[in-house]
């Protein structure tokens, strides 16, 4: 979760504010939303991801479905491929999840019935960036139909994204070997600050005419973890199928949840759908985008000027809330231990942890614990 | 071509198409007797006072919104463990129960489904009463269950065919899994009296049944909370230990924002951590964690003496509205010249009524009278006031004398 630089959790106040104004409206009540959600907020959410002028969307072949939190968005899809992608109730069709990648995708998948979960090449230690030539061969070799996860922006753990030119690379081999893309966008405008500049990888596959899912969280961007407010976007090749993978995603929603929680989804609605509002919330977003970028460039430049062995370019290369670090777990251990700051096995550090208050210290410890320990 | 060519359009939801058929309805004497939520006497929804009492008090705490966990908030989880067991219950004072947060009734359902799929491996059946909330089968198919049935409505006398229930239910395999409604039956309203729930009780013990409660309507049913909650708790003293989905959409009026729980019964407070720990591994891949606008409303609402007292008030206020509607239309079909049996109307309890009615009545009812319902003769009693009581007697009147 986001951290002010006081150390602090973040309630926007964009968020604040449309709390209150939804706590005033007396014409509100607590009705069961339709099964797939807040019509308002499901066109919105959709529109986020797609862009305001998608084709998609003007042609009418774009689905959502409203999911509690990205997670119950990636269940809602996995649910649904299972019982209808690549023949019916296909258990067997092939799962590929990025090594490293979110370990809950892996039981997202399995619990919703998928026998044959598999990972692909993703991040290269060695060389502390994207194992790309190790992803395409993986995908040459996979099954044709198989379905692959792909991170949309701000790969988590590792925090290291493809660029432009290397996802137009895996777009072409997916097409070509009839790869199905499930898209996990979890952090659009939460990692660059630009809503558009998050969402070029899924837009780039909708232009280059793929069918394809793509689970948003609006947990971090709007800050609303608690709420669980998500959106299954389902970008198909024509209106009709699109309305028929609705009506069978509904009846999936209906034995899993009924109908989802109408708090949040109300108030992304009502933000989305004002430009007022709309540009403060991109404030907003902008806001801690930016402080993360600067804890990035500032560690970086600190570890350099430290003369810390190693380059640390990857810090500033990387992008989000997480960092693969490139410590060892020798030395994650050192960190924890001996200089109580608490970072994962991989290496990975939650880059919302540093405030300017504790970046000496923690560029300092990393020194420590690379000249100290190998 | 498109990955989707073969997928069927789904069958369209029953109860939603009574709704959209009643929309597009122009006779401004038009009834919706379909929807499942309270309305008022007014006929419009009803936001409890206490619930937006709650709602000012959270929003003028100032909460951040992190994640809960994954068992969802304590406050809450303990609370409706509470008010489900009592809280003189041995079960709950020895904290041999976990209790988790779910997506309402129904994701409570489905939670416990899954955890019955993956840890009950002595029956893959689960018999529900005929009928059952048509939800029920799916949500356990779904889970990767098996669904069977034992006799429960008697529709020559719309009310408990009892003798029938205790019949199948004598036969039902040993350790298989029974569901039972534990108060204002969906769709019937139909109910056991306390005598004939003492002996399904033995008939279960005796049986090694694994029993599922099903709570959706506490307080709601009778306007007694500890009442309508009997059976849940004289089952858990004959030292059956169920486990139990509780809805707070109807109670507190909180349907969108969907509060619930599962509960598990426990032999001991060590048996209860490990089904707990076993509970989140199921609900992390589903959604992660609950959502919190519903649970911190219906927690302060239990916790705070104040709020629970004006709740108890208002829901009993809920529950005597529908007893009262019941009986308007009774006397109402009497006056209109009936001379039918209506009996059960006032005998059966909870927002749903299985009026007896056959499709063809209930066609009639539809188009000549604007009065909506499903086929099978099941309205539900919060769409009827006192407004419109006098014209739904007229109505059933005409297509049935």
């Amino acid at each position: 979760a986001y951290r002010t630089d006081e150390g602090q959790p973040w309630v926007l106040p964009v968020v604040k504010k449309v709390e209150q104004m939804i706590a005033n409206d007396n014409s509100l009540n607590h009705e069961y939303l339709p099964i797939l959600g807040l019509p308002e907020f499901r066109a919105n959410a959709s529109r986020i991801a797609l862009g305001d002028d998608s084709p998609a969307i003007k042609e009418k072949r774009v689905g959502s479905v409203q999911s509690l939190g990205g997670t119950g968005a990636l269940r809602i899809g996995a649910e649904f491929l299972r019982r209808w992608y690549n023949g019916n109730n296909n258990t067997a069709t092939p799962v590929y999840v990025s090594a490293p990648s979110w370990e809950n995708h892996n039981s997202v998948f399995m619990d919703a019935g998928f026998k044959d979960i598999r990972t692909y090449h993703y991040w290269d230690a060695a060389k502390r960036g994207l194992d790309l030539q190790g992803l395409l061969d993986d995908m040459e070799k996979a099954p044709e139909c198989s379905i692959f996860i792909l991170h949309a922006c701000a790969h988590n753990p590792t925090g290291t994204d493809p660029t432009p030119e290397q996802w137009k690379q895996i777009a072409a081999v997916m097409k070509r070997r009839s790869l199905f893309p499930f898209f996990d966008s979890a952090y659009q405008g939460f990692a660059s600050g630009s809503l558009d500049k998050d969402a070029w990888a899924v837009r780039y596959f909708v232009s280059e005419g793929f069918e394809l899912f793509c689970a948003q969280s609006f947990s971090k961007n709007f800050g609303l973890y608690n709420e669980r407010v998500g959106n299954l976007t389902v970008v198909g090749k024509d209106a009709d199928n699109v309305q028929r993978v609705l009506s069978q995603m509904e009846k999936i929603v209906r034995t899993t949840w009924s109908n989802p929680p109408s708090q949040g989804a109300r108030i992304v609605a009502t933000t989305l759908s004002s430009p007022q509002l709309f540009e403060e919330w991109y404030g907003n977003v902008k806001t801690m985008a930016d402080r993360v970028l600067l804890m990035r460039a500032e560690l970086r430049s600190r570890l350099e000027a430290l003369g810390t062995p190693g380059t640390w370019n990857h810090i500033t290369e990387q992008i989000g809330m997480f960092s693969f670090t490139g410590l060892n777990p020798k030395q994650v251990e050192y960190m924890v231990k001996e200089k109580h700051i608490y970072l994962m096995a991989s290496g990975r550090i939650n880059m919302c942890g540093l405030t300017t208050k504790n970046l000496d210290y923690v560029a300092k410890s990393i020194h420590e614990a690379v000249t100290k320990i190998q | 071509s498109s990955w989707w060519s073969h997928v069927e359009m789904g069958p369209p939801d029953p109860i939603l198409g009574v709704t959209e058929a009643y929309k597009r309805d122009t006779n401004s004497k038009k009834m919706n007797l379909g929807v499942g939520a309270y309305r008022d006497d007014n006929g419009k929804p009803y936001v409890l006072n206490c619930v937006r009492k709650a709602e000012a008090m959270i929003a003028s705490k100032k909460m951040d919104k992190e994640y809960l966990p994954i068992g969802g908030l304590a406050d809450f989880t303990r609370a409706s463990a509470e008010l489900a067991l009592g809280e003189n219950s041995e079960a709950f004072k020895s904290g041999r129960y976990v209790t988790v947060q779910g997506i309402s009734g129904t994701g409570s359902l489905r939670i416990g489904a899954n955890f019955l799929q993956r840890f009950f491996k002595a029956s893959r059946d689960v018999y529900l009463p005929k009928p059952s909330w048509g939800n029920h089968t799916p949500i356990f198919r779904d889970a990767g269950m098996q669904l069977q049935a034992y006799r429960y409505y008697d529709p020559k006398t719309c009310s408990l065919d009892f003798s029938g229930a205790m019949d199948d239910i004598s036969k039902i395999p040993e350790k298989s899994i029974i569901l039972l409604h534990a108060c204002a039956h969906n769709p019937t309203g139909v109910d056991p009296r306390q005598e004939q729930w003492k002996e399904l009780a033995a008939m279960v013990k005796k049986r090694n049944l694994l029993v599922y409660f099903d709570m959706a309507y506490q307080g709601f049913a009778s306007g007694d909370i500890n009442r309508d909650a009997w059976a849940v708790r004289y089952f858990i003293e004959q030292g059956i230990n169920i486990v139990l989905s509780q809805s707070f959409a109807k109670n507190m009026g909180l349907y969108g924002e969907r509060a619930g729980a599962f509960t598990v019964i426990c032999s001991d407070a060590d048996e209860a951590k490990r089904v707990e720990s076993q509970l989140k591994i199921l609900i992390r891949p589903m959604y992660s964690n609950p959502p919190v606008n519903g649970a911190r409303i219906a927690s302060l609402i239990l916790n705070t003496p104040d709020l629970r007292k004006e709740w108890l008030t208002e829901v009993k206020g809920m529950a005597d509205r529908i007893i009262s509607m019941r009986t308007q239309l009774v006397s109402n079909l009497k006056k209109e010249g009936s001379s039918h049996n209506w009996q059960h109307i006032t005998d059966q309890i909870g927002m749903f009524c299985f009026t007896g009615l056959k499709p063809e009545q209930v066609e009639r009812l539809i188009k000549e009278f604007s009065v909506y319902m499903t086929k099978d003769g099941r309205i539900s009693v919060a769409g009827v006031t006192s407004g419109n009581v006098g014209y739904l007697a007229h109505a059933i009147h005409q297509v049935t004398k």
